[in-house]
């Protein structure tokens, strides 16, 4: 179990919007504890990805907080978040195609070049497959592929925390497995998760803890294999068709 | 400071034929860029077809009025045809670069010695609008009250120019509001969309580049119509004046050009009297009359950049309508 | 519900139909070195509901592009409803019943929802240059063509939004919306590229059900899934891509069993618990 030093993520009553006037967050609340992986669920709209994008400072947040291991982050642009330990993994546009993927893991400690070596490793013992192919081209591999570059990139600064936007859009059944397996061994391994998805059945049956969020709002919470059986969450976003 | 000569100038701007010229152009620029997205960085050359294929008509062809302005009409409808087949299927940015060279090319044709005999090259053409004043219905006299007054034949082109204006009005308010132009909406925002539902996106841009391109070849009539046509009228800064006055406007309206016009020519006019003005009792320091005349396209460059900047939409246009607003 | 009886012979790859709409022989397409499509002959049944499956990459939308004019390709012949296909261009392909959406959802933000619609009807003289700046004449079309949008409005549950831009529609809404303005056309064959990506589960069960209505009215649907639930629940018949190539075809439950389709594509671990698979859960005995 997650030792308890205070959560890692603390996230309260957060309003945030990208149009004025138009809030999508409407007082949001999410914690995560040390080591814990944790997924955010809901329909279109609800403000999943907003809350993540929030999280790492690219959307504006009108009112309530966030904090990260304790002390105050609401209001920082992302360069300052990655600095103090947060790892972001976006859905599209996530690695940098005209460089290799030794560059684009490179990238990943811009902020501090001193943890590169300590970082490579970890990440190519994570990502062993990576490993003979350092000198490919990121433009070169596939949407499944891309991510975990990606994935590598935000773990070379050892964040204390790493958010995952919808890491299984867009991939064939056995490589969406293959994600999600990808990211439980990454938080086994010690890493505090935040996830979205809209694959509800998989994230549910994988995460310690998941907030359904409706309208802006965290509407319900509970652990993973409370939700999956809950039948609210049964009847309006795993459908008859999910399990 | 005299007061009341800036106020007359100001307000002759408001009803002239330069203005009028002006909006038609904007219009069919509004064509171009505003409804249908194409970055035409070449609507001086549109206004210079329209404009030459009047004079070299009247002059070279001894064609009546009516007849040069078919011609001025066929020409631009040609020029249309010329530029648009092998570069509609350019991105936008290459399409820019394009537009501009078209102009230029058709202006050093017009400039070049070669030519002199139907172009007048350099010194540009004259005489052409006496058929035009012919039938003009007016009799001889002073037209106009207050600041506005006009010989018989300045007022002709005045009314014919606004009539032109108003039909073309008429045509573009028609046009948008119908199913065409619910088609050049689309094509605006996503070719491959309309492609999808079954229309052929080639033929309607070049369709939008016609007609857009005919009136502002009308521009160029009404614009050479009160003197004369000279292809250093027609150099790329007419070009960024055009887009200036339809982006003050409003790009994506049909109204928005005529007031973008207008808000353009008087203000030119008001500055053009104003600056030299203050200069004179020196109120602008080490600038003397004449260079504060010039200094009001630094003005009206900075207005450029300031609406571009911070009300994309123009006047009277409609954020959420345009594409290029983020 | 399902249709079945839909080929003739032996089920393998390219296996002929009893009523074959679109017929496609030696396709092929290159980008660069890869050969992203290389199918050799496919059949897609008349009135049915299809799927193309496959991984990423396995050239599932080159392939639609190709068919429907969108893209060239390198050599191959098609025909749709007996007539050659090949060299047409897109928007030729559209009018003659051939409609299609796309992965990422063309819905024309900067229209209203109602514009989008009209915008889908063929046949409209109001779209002709001349004939536009005359409303009288097409000012009755028009009113025909309002009436069809409204009624698919309403079908699709869309109708209080007709007159928002489709910019302020959330993404599940502007499938719908592209979808109903597909069908502004009375096309013969719709193809959807992807049509559940991005949508909430719960939206997926109506537009399953709008997708079932296609067939009922007699249309031919062929569309592209990862939602391997979807693909069992309405697909008459399932073709499988991988690497440009078709590796399997046949009723959805024998190509999920085909070993070759679950390496390629579905994975092992399709019908069990991923918690269990990576030890966060323990299950008591006897469970598998």
């Amino acid at each position: 179990m997650a030792e308890q030093d205070g959560p890692v993520v603390e996230i309260s009553d957060l309003v945030a919007g990208y149009l004025p006037g138009v809030n999508i967050l409407e007082g949001c609340n999410l914690t995560a504890a040390k080591g814990e992986l944790i997924g955010i669920i809901g329909p279109n709209g609800a403000g999943k990805s907003t809350l993540l994008k929030a999280m790492f400072g690219q959307v504006n947040v009108r009112g309530g907080s966030m904090k990260l291991m304790g002390e105050d982050i609401t209001g920082l642009k992302a360069n300052e978040l990655v600095a103090r330990g947060v790892g972001m993994v976006p859905q599209n546009n996530n690695v940098f195609p005209s460089l290799t993927i030794e560059e684009n893991l490179e990238m990943g400690v811009y902020q501090d070049p001193s943890k590169l070596d300590e970082g490579m490793t970890t990440v190519t013992e994570l990502f062993s497959e990576l490993k003979p192919r350092l000198k490919q081209r990121a433009g070169s591999l596939s949407g499944g592929e891309r991510q975990m570059v990606a994935m590598g990139r935000a773990l070379m600064m050892n964040p204390s925390v790493l958010l995952l936007d919808e890491p299984s859009a867009g991939l064939s059944p056995v490589r969406q497995d293959e994600a999600f397996i990808r990211v439980s061994e990454i938080n086994k391994a010690g890493v505090t998760t935040v996830m979205v998805e809209q694959n509800a059945r998989r994230c549910l049956q994988i995460c310690d803890r998941a907030y359904v969020l409706d309208q802006g709002k965290d509407a319900y919470t509970g652990t993973g294999r409370e939700l999956l059986n809950d039948p609210r969450v049964i009847e309006l976003y795993l459908g008859s068709l999910g399990a | 400071m005299d007061w009341n000569s800036i106020y007359i100038n100001t307000a002759q701007a408001l009803f002239n034929p330069v203005t009028i010229a002006f909006a038609l152009a904007a219009l069919g620029l509004a064509i171009h860029f505003g409804f249908v997205g194409l970055l035409n960085f070449g609507i001086a050359g549109f206004m210079a077809v329209g404009g030459y294929g009047y004079a070299i008509s009247a002059l070279s062809f001894g064609f009546p009025w009516w007849a040069s302005m078919l011609t001025a009409i066929a020409a631009s409808i040609l020029f249309a045809l010329v530029l648009g087949l092998p570069t509609l299927q350019l991105r936008g940015d290459y399409l820019a670069i394009v537009t501009i060279a078209s102009a230029e090319i058709v202006r050093l044709l017009l400039v070049s010695q070669a030519f002199n005999s139907v172009t007048g090259s350099a010194d540009g053409l004259t005489g052409f609008a006496d058929d035009f004043r012919s039938v003009n219905p007016f009799p001889e006299g002073d037209y106009g009250f207050g600041p506005w007054s006009y010989t018989e034949n300045q007022f002709w082109i005045l009314i014919v120019g606004l009539i032109i204006l108003i039909l073309s009005l008429f045509v573009v308010w028609r046009l948008v509001n119908s199913p065409w132009g619910r088609v050049i909406k689309g094509i605006r925002e996503d070719e491959d969309a309309v492609r999808a539902l079954g229309k052929n996106v080639f033929g309607y841009k070049l369709q939008a580049l016609m007609v857009g391109g005919v009136i502002a070849g009308l521009g160029g009539v009404i614009y050479v119509l009160p003197s004369s046509a000279n292809p250093m009228t027609f150099i790329t800064s007419l070009t960024f004046f055009v887009w200036t006055a339809l982006l003050l406007g409003g790009a994506a309206t049909v109204f928005g050009p005529l007031l973008g016009a207008l808000i353009f020519w008087v203000l030119q006019a008001f500055l053009g009297s104003l600056l030299p003005a203050l200069a004179e009792v020196g109120a602008l320091g080490a600038f003397s009359s004449s260079q504060a005349g010039a200094l009001r396209f630094v003005i009206i460059g900075i207005l450029l950049i300031l609406i571009v900047v911070f009300r994309p939409q123009g006047l009277v246009g409609d954020k959420r309508e345009l594409t290029f607003v983020r | 519900m399902k249709s079945t009886g839909l080929h003739i012979g032996e089920v393998a790859p390219g296996v002929k139909k009893v009523d074959p709409i679109i017929v496609a022989d030696h396709v092929s397409k290159s980008f660069g070195g890869l050969t992203a499509v290389d199918v050799e002959h496919l059949e897609v049944p008349r009135g049915v509901i299809t799927a193309l499956i496959g991984p990423n990459g396995a050239g599932k939308t080159t392939f639609f592009n190709l068919l429907t004019g969108f893209d060239t390709p390198d050599s191959g012949t098609w025909e749709f409803e007996g007539q050659s296909l090949a060299g047409i261009p897109a928007h030729k392909v559209a009018q003659r019943g051939q409609v299609r959406t796309f992965q990422l959802t063309k819905a024309l933000s900067l229209l209203t929802v109602l514009e989008n619609m009209k915008l889908g009807a063929k046949d409209q003289q109001g779209e002709n240059l001349f004939a536009s700046i005359f409303p009288f004449l097409w000012k009755p079309k028009e009113a025909e063509i309002e009436a069809r949008a409204l009624e698919l409005l309403e079908r699709f549950k869309l109708l209080k939004l007709k007159d928002d831009f489709a910019a302020s529609l959330s993404g599940g809404q502007r499938k719908l919306l592209e979808m109903a303005r597909a069908l502004m056309s009375e096309p013969t064959l719709v193809m959807l590229d992807e049509p559940m990506a991005g949508v909430n589960p719960a939206l997926t069960e109506s537009l399953l059900e709008h997708i079932l209505d296609l067939k009922k009215e007699g249309m031919t649907v062929l569309f592209v899934e990862h939602d391997m639930h979807m693909v069992r629940h309405i697909a008459d018949w399932v073709v499988v891509m991988a690497e440009g190539k078709i590796i399997a075809e046949g009723a959805p439950d024998q190509v999920m069993s085909n070993v070759a389709v679950v390496d390629a594509y579905l994975g092992s671990h399709q019908d069990t618990d991923l918690g269990v698979v990576t030890g966060r859960i323990e299950l008591p005995e006897g469970e598998a």
